[in-house]
């Protein structure tokens, strides 16, 4: 059988990807750069039997999709930064509660209503500290669309591997750029379903007792087990409380969870690092033009190597060092004032050897651009 | 239909935080707060069984029981 | 089922102060759900933030304690991904009308299938008393301490506008109307709203000298009057209790599963 190929923008693979993996369940209200995704969820999702929903706000669409997670849907909402910005207060929900659910945030230029059709990568710290509180999160992303259907796929399987909210940060220069995509056969890829408890009616049924493995198997609102959900620090039945040896836990679980399983959770790209004496650090859509520049350079003869995170939080800080330890300078590609540079900093031993190639002008860092900076880096002058 | 009939008022007193709703509001003054502001049943004998004080209870501290 | 098998006994007594009307609304609201005989497996309660919000922990439902304003919006998700279930959404006047004014109109707009109580008590009573958008004017609160100017909205006449197909009214001391109307409410198809006016005697009864809760639930006999009475027309400022609304209009969840179907044809 011959496979799926379809010419797509990135929007459209993220859409895509998310019914590879089984989404049911979407609800969004209309923003740009992210506004495919709604619509060709609201087409698709009927077709398949599942649900769409075209919500109020924002806010609305994170709670709808929360709930619909309760009764058993794999679930998507898809926004950029504004809507993101206001899906704060229900992503703390989603991971005080443990609801798993996937958020995209097709990043443009910001703050506020900023600059709407152009691409930027600035809102990689707010998917890591937007809602308010100690907790970890998962960020991932992708510089083009089979990998972007590919981390789509993962986020919705983290997700419910470890009942966590989970953020896909694609940009606008990936979002709406068209390329070949090529849609695997099923089984090709894994994909984790929800875990459902196998506690039997009438039995005791602790929907915040984690298994020996760490995870929480669930029960479908509807099902045989009442219990409660809600924000506030809760026992293993689900039930509000302020005991110190409660709060304590819940938080460490929460954090840990996650940042405990940093390594496990690191997804990179490299090329040509072995012996490279300088290294790039970028993702996203920057990551192309690193690569490009890269492999120009290697073609002559100049020792450039790429490391592509996909993995933005937790960030893979171990990886970072230990493929960043040898090289003469690390210099990290990013649309943005240098947040992901501000964590390669603390990661790598020699945190003077950092530097940023950016552009936070809307328009798409190119090749050249980057280029300008290693020489500057190198004293060769631009 | 027959007139219920009182078998027992079924009084929470765990429950009851003592608001005097159940006792302003029964037709037949049967209900009194004790000492600790608690409400008993000082006049069962005038019960009517009309459970207005079941039903207005906001602390669901009150059960009429019927024959 | 009795009452109290629908009740997680072991909270008890519940948090709310003494006299406070939102235990009477749980106690009409168990009626209507034991009348109805219902299993508790079938209902899913959300709710948000806020005194009212609390109402959840204490019944053996399906319960969904979310965050401030949102509680309709999580309900919408639940209701549409299953809508065999039924949803109950209790609300207070803050949580329902003022952050959660949004959703409030926007489920009523889609007739969703989803009963929405409005426990209306004028205050905020879980921050310590502030004004709400049902306060009203000449209101004393902890921010509104030389009476407030803020006008209220009228939440029979807002669902009206918003397309609620059931909007009913009643008070604390009408329990009763409270059981019979949510009855109504859950047995309707469709966003059915019911007001029901819940006094709250430590925060709004104290600033505003309404006296204890006995004082507060008699003015609510006092000032509250059937729908189109006679005395409602010698004095206009008497509050209408009763059934405004009960219609039919296409609900959400089944207006879907149509489109659902023209969708497998393509079309």
């Amino acid at each position: 059988m011959s496979k799926k190929v379809k010419f797509v923008q990135g929007n459209e693979a993220c859409v895509e990807g998310a019914l590879y993996a089984g989404v049911t369940f979407f609800a969004g209200y209309p923003i740009t750069p992210s506004t495919e995704i709604a619509e060709h969820m609201a087409k698709r999702l009927p077709q398949i039997g599942g649900k769409f929903i075209q919500m109020e706000d924002e806010i609305a669409s994170l709670c709808a999709i929360i709930g619909a997670s309760l009764t058993g849907h794999k679930v998507l909402t898809a926004t950029s930064g504004p809507g993101f910005s206001l899906m704060q207060e229900a992503l703390g929900y989603a991971v005080m509660a443990e609801i798993p659910c996937v958020i995209v945030n097709v990043m443009r230029g910001g703050p506020s209503t900023g600059i709407p059709t152009h691409g930027s990568q600035g809102d990689v710290n707010q998917a890591r500290w937007g809602t308010h509180g100690d907790h970890a999160i998962i960020a991932l992303t992708a510089s083009g669309h089979q990998d972007v259907f590919e981390v789509t796929v993962t986020a919705f399987n983290l997700a419910e591997t470890y009942r966590t909210p989970v953020i896909l940060l694609f940009d606008e220069v990936v979002g709406h750029m068209r390329e070949r995509l090529v849609i695997p056969e099923k089984g090709e890829l894994p994909l984790v379903e929800r875990l459902k408890t196998s506690v039997k009616e009438g039995v005791d049924y602790h929907p915040y007792l984690p298994r020996e493995d760490g995870r929480l198997p669930m029960s479908d609102f509807g099902g045989v087990h009442r219990f409660n959900v809600t924000g506030l620090y809760h026992d293993m039945w689900g039930f509000p409380s302020t005991k110190p040896s409660v709060v304590h836990g819940l938080t460490h679980h929460l954090v840990d969870k996650l940042e405990n399983r940093v390594n496990k959770l690191a997804m990179y790209k490299e090329y040509f690092l072995d012996d490279a004496e300088y290294i790039l650090v970028s993702y996203g859509s920057a990551a192309r033009s690193a690569l490009h520049l890269v492999k120009d350079r290697r073609f002559r003869g100049e020792r450039l190597g790429l490391l592509e995170l996909q993995t933005l939080w937790p960030f893979p800080g171990d990886i970072v060092r230990e493929k960043c330890e040898s090289a003469r300078a690390v210099i990290v590609v990013e649309l943005n004032m240098g947040q992901v540079m501000q964590s390669v900093k603390m990661a790598v031993s020699d945190s003077e050897k950092v530097f940023l190639a950016n552009r936070i002008d809307g328009v798409f860092i190119a090749p050249v651009d980057i280029l300008n900076i290693l020489r500057l880096i190198q004293g060769k002058g631009v | 239909m027959a007139k219920p009939k009182l078998k027992q008022h079924h009084i929470d007193q765990d429950w009851c935080k003592g608001c005097g709703i159940c006792v302003e509001f029964c037709p037949k003054k049967v209900l009194e707060l004790n000492d600790s502001d608690k409400v008993v049943a000082a006049r069962p004998k005038d019960c009517i069984c009309c459970k207005l004080c079941e039903l207005r209870c906001p602390d669901l501290a009150i059960e009429i029981e019927t024959e | 089922m009795a009452i109290k098998d629908y009740l997680r006994e072991r909270f008890f007594p519940h948090i709310w102060c003494p006299g406070c009307g939102h235990g009477t609304v749980l106690n009409g609201l168990l009626r209507a759900v034991e009348q109805l005989g219902m299993s508790r497996n079938e209902i899913v309660m959300v709710s948000g933030i806020g005194c009212s919000a609390r109402i959840s922990g204490y019944i053996d439902f399906h319960t969904l304690h979310t965050i401030h304003g949102r509680a309709l919006a999580f309900a919408t998700g639940v209701k549409m991904s299953r809508p065999e279930l039924n949803l109950i959404v209790p609300m207070g006047d803050g949580d329902a009308l003022a952050i959660g004014g949004n959703h409030f109109i926007h489920a009523a707009r889609r007739n969703i299938d989803i009963t929405a109580i409005v426990m209306n008590n004028r205050i905020y009573g879980m921050t310590g008393g502030q004004f709400s958008p049902l306060s009203g004017p000449d209101i004393t609160a902890t921010t509104a301490p030389f009476s407030s100017i803020d006008p209220s909205f009228d939440v029979v006449e807002l669902s009206k506008a918003a397309g609620a197909t059931f909007v009913a009214r009643t008070t604390t001391y009408h329990v009763k109307q409270i059981t019979d109307y949510i009855k109504q409410a859950i047995l309707h198809e469709g966003f059915a709203v019911v007001e029901i006016l819940s006094q709250c005697p430590t925060h709004f009864g104290r600033k505003n000298k309404e006296g204890s809760a006995v004082d507060m639930m008699k003015r609510y006999k006092e000032v509250t009057t059937p729908i189109g009475s006679k005395a409602k027309q010698e004095n206009p400022d008497l509050i209408e209790r009763g059934i405004f609304v009960q219609k039919e209009r296409p609900e959400y969840c089944k207006e879907y599963e149509k489109m659902v179907e023209r969708a497998m044809k393509g079309r």
